[in-house]
C-alpha cells in the first residue's frame, strides 16, 4: 500500500517537473488576476484597511491551489480509459491507495504552485514573519488536498473532459467566487451571503487570513479560527473519504 | 479441460448488458493451461466486453468464470496478481521514459529495489529496448510502445496474459516480432482479441464471436477443415442479379457478400470454366481457393469479418 501511494504520488511529481508548463497555467493565471484586479479595484477599502491587493492575496493562493487541482486531477479521465491509470485499475493495489497517492501528488504540485506566489508576498504589500509562513503552508495544505480530492471525485465519475469542463464553470468557480477570496461576505447580497456561510471553501479561505493577517483588523469579520480549523479538517478528510469510495466502486460504465 | 481448476480459464454462460444493449449472450469456453487463445470477431461481437470481464475492469454479473483456480467473481485481487494485461490503447504514462513506466508498473505489482531494477533490466534486453530504456514513451512509434506495454504486462512474470488487440498500430515486422516474444514464453498462457485473419492463425484455438454468441471453436486448421472443399468468388458488377443464374447454372445455392458471389463446393475449381464460358462479360474476376478463416466466418455467421453488425 504504501509503496503504490509513494509510487503514484511520484509520477505526480516527476510529470510535473518534465511538463513545466503547467505552472504558467495554474500560477500564471492567477497573478495576472492578481494584478488586473490590485490594479483595478484600488480605490476599494476592504475589511480592516486592507487594500484590494492585500485582500485578494489571500483569494489569489486559494485559486492557485484550485487551479492546480483541476489541471492535475482532469488528466484522471484521459488516463482512466486510454492511459497508464488502466494498468493500475487491473493490478493488485488497494483502490485506497489510488485515491491518496493522486489526491496526495495533486495536493503537493498545488501547495508547490502557492508557494511561489506567497514567496510574493512582500512585492504585494503582505507583511509575512515566519509564524504567518509556517501557519500559511500549513493551511494551504490543508485546503490542497480538500480541493484535490474534490478534483479526483469529480474527475473519477465524469466520462469525459467536457464533462468536467462543465462541472467546472457551473461548481467549483462559484466555489472559489463564493468563498470569500474575491469580495468578503458583509455587504453582499443575502443569498450570497447563505451561499458563503455553506460554502466549505469560505472557511479554508478564512483560515488562510487568520494564518496571513493574524492579530489585525483584516481577521476582525472572520469565523472565529477554531471554527475555521473544523470545517476545514472536515472538508480536508471528507473529500478524501470521498474519493476513496467512489474509486472502491467497479460499475458496469468503468469500461465504457 | 473439463475440470475448472485444470483450465487456465473456464467460462460458462458468461453474459453483459450496457444497459439496454446485450454485449455478452452467454459463452462457454475452456482456455488449457500454455494454450494461445484467440478470440476473433467484428467490432460489436462481444470480444472486447470479453477482455474486460476477464481483465477484471468490468464486474462479472452473470455467470461463472474460473481463471487459473480462482473465481473471477469472488476472488478478483487473486485473479489480478497472477494475470498480465495489454491494453489496445497502451496503459503508459506518455510523459514518463520506457524504463520509468515498467518501475512504477512493477510497483503497482509490489515489486521493489534490485529485484524489481533486474527484471526490467530482463525484460528490456528480452522485448529488444534496451537502447530506448530513457526515452520518453510519448516519442516511440507505436510499434515500439505496444512492446513496452507488453514487457510492462510481463513484467511480474504472471502466468497468463490477456492482449486486446495486441496487432492493432503494428507494421508485419512488428507484428511478427510480437508474436515470435510470446510463442517463446513456454508455459505461458496466452488470451487474445483480434477481428485480422492472419493475426488469428496464431491461436492454438480460435474461439469466434459474433453478436455476443460463440458461433465456432477449434484450431485453425480444424475450422477450415470443417468447411471442405474450396471456394469460388465471382466478382462482377451486378452480382445479385448474377447470383440466382449462377445457382441455377451450377446446381448451388451461392451466397452474395459485399458485392461478390461466392460458391461452396468440394471442388469449385472445376465450375470456373462453365462460369467464364457462360458470363463472359459480366465477370470482373473469378478466383478459387481453399477456404479461409474469413470463409469458416462467414459459413457460421452468414456475413464478412469486417462488416459492422
Amino acid at each position: 500500500m504504501a509503496l503504490t501511494v509513494y509510487s503514484l504520488w511520484h509520477r505526480e511529481i516527476v510529470r510535473f517537473l518534465r511538463d513545466r508548463s503547467r505552472v504558467f497555467s495554474s500560477v500564471g493565471q492567477p497573478i495576472l488576476f492578481w494584478l488586473l484586479f490590485a490594479g483595478a479595484l484600488r480605490r476599494s477599502e476592504m475589511p480592516g484597511g486592507l487594500s484590494y491587493g492585500e485582500y485578494f492575496f489571500a483569494g489569489t493562493l486559494a485559486m492557485i491551489v484550485m487551479f492546480t487541482a483541476i489541471f492535475s486531477t482532469i488528466t484522471v479521465i484521459e488516463d482512466r480509459k486510454e492511459g497508464f491509470l488502466q494498468g493500475v485499475l487491473v493490478s493488485p493495489v488497494p483502490r485506497a491507495a489510488i485515491a491518496l497517492g493522486k489526491i496526495s501528488g495533486t495536493a503537493t504540485l498545488a501547495v508547490l504552485h502557492a508557494l511561489l506566489f506567497l514567496a510574493l508576498a512582500p512585492l504585494a504589500g503582505v507583511p509575512l514573519g515566519l509564524d504567518a509562513f509556517v501557519a500559511g503552508l500549513g493551511v494551504l495544505v490543508l485546503m490542497a488536498l480538500a480541493l484535490a480530492g474534490v478534483g479526483f471525485s469529480l474527475a473519477w465519475v465524469m466520462d469525459s473532459s467536457a464533462g468536467f469542463h462543465g462541472v467546472m464553470m457551473v461548481f467549483l468557480m462559484p466555489m472559489l467566487l463564493l468563498s470569500g477570496a474575491f469580495f468578503p461576505a458583509e455587504g453582499t447580497h443575502p443569498v450570497l451571503g447563505v451561499l458563503m456561510a455553506v460554502n466549505p471553501l469560505t472557511y479554508a479561505v478564512s483560515l488562510l487570513r487568520h494564518a496571513l493577517y493574524a492579530g489585525t483588523a483584516a481577521t476582525a469579520e472572520l469565523p472565529s479560527v477554531a471554527l475555521c480549523l473544523a470545517v476545514t479538517l472536515a472538508f480536508a478528510f471528507g473529500t478524501f473519504a470521498l474519493g476513496t469510495r467512489i474509486v472502491l466502486r467497479r460499475t458496469a460504465r468503468d469500461a465504457i | 479441460m473439463s475440470n475448472p481448476t485444470e483450465c487456465a480459464v473456464h467460462a460458462e454462460g458468461v453474459a453483459h448488458r450496457y444497459g439496454d444493449k446485450e454485449a455478452l449472450a452467454g459463452v462457454d469456453f475452456s482456455v488449457a493451461r500454455g494454450e494461445r487463445r484467440g478470440f476473433l470477431g467484428p467490432n460489436g461481437s462481444g470480444k472486447s466486453t470479453l477482455f474486460k470481464l476477464l481483465a477484471t475492469i468490468l464486474p462479472l454479473r452473470a455467470g461463472r468464470v474460473t481463471v487459473l483456480g480462482s473465481d473471477l467473481a469472488q476472488d478478483y485481487a487473486a485473479v489480478r496478481r497472477r494475470i498480465g494485461v495489454v491494453f489496445q490503447s497502451p496503459a503508459l504514462d506518455r510523459k514518463l521514459s520506457v524504463r520509468e513506466n515498467l518501475v512504477y508498473g512493477g510497483h503497482l505489482q509490489g515489486m521493489r529495489g534490485r529485484s524489481l531494477d533486474a527484471r526490467v533490466d530482463e525484460m528490456l534486453s528480452i522485448g529488444n529496448l534496451a537502447d530506448r530504456a530513457r526515452d520518453v514513451v510519448g516519442t516511440l512509434s507505436g510499434g515500439l510502445r505496444r512492446r513496452v506495454e507488453i514487457a510492462k504486462g510481463l513484467l511480474h512474470a504472471p502466468d497468463l496474459v490477456l492482449l486486446d488487440e495486441p496487432s492493432t498500430g503494428l507494421d508485419p515486422a512488428a507484428r511478427q516480432d510480437l508474436w515470435a516474444f510470446l510463442r517463446a514464453q513456454t508455459g505461458l498462457t496466452v488470451l487474445f482479441t483480434t477481428h485480422l485473419m492472419d493475426e488469428a492463425e496464431e491461436a492454438d484455438r480460435l474461439t469466434i464471436l459474433d453478436g455476443g454468441k460463440v458461433v465456432a471453436e477449434g484450431a485453425p486448421d480444424e475450422l477450415r477443415a470443417g468447411l471442405g472443399g474450396e471456394v469460388l468468388q465471382i466478382h462482377c458488377a451486378d452480382a445479385a442479379a448474377l447470383a440466382p443464374e449462377v445457382d441455377a447454372l451450377l446446381g448451388v445455392r451461392s451466397q452474395v457478400l459485399s458485392g461478390v458471389v461466392r460458391v461452396e463446393h468440394d471442388h469449385a475449381h472445376r465450375l470456373v470454366a462453365q462460369v467464364v464460358d457462360r458470363f463472359g462479360e459480366r465477370l470482373q474476376r473469378v478466383s478459387v481457393a481453399p477456404p479461409s478463416l474469413e470463409d469458416v466466418f462467414i459459413a457460421r455467421t452468414g456475413h464478412r469479418l469486417g462488416e459492422e453488425i
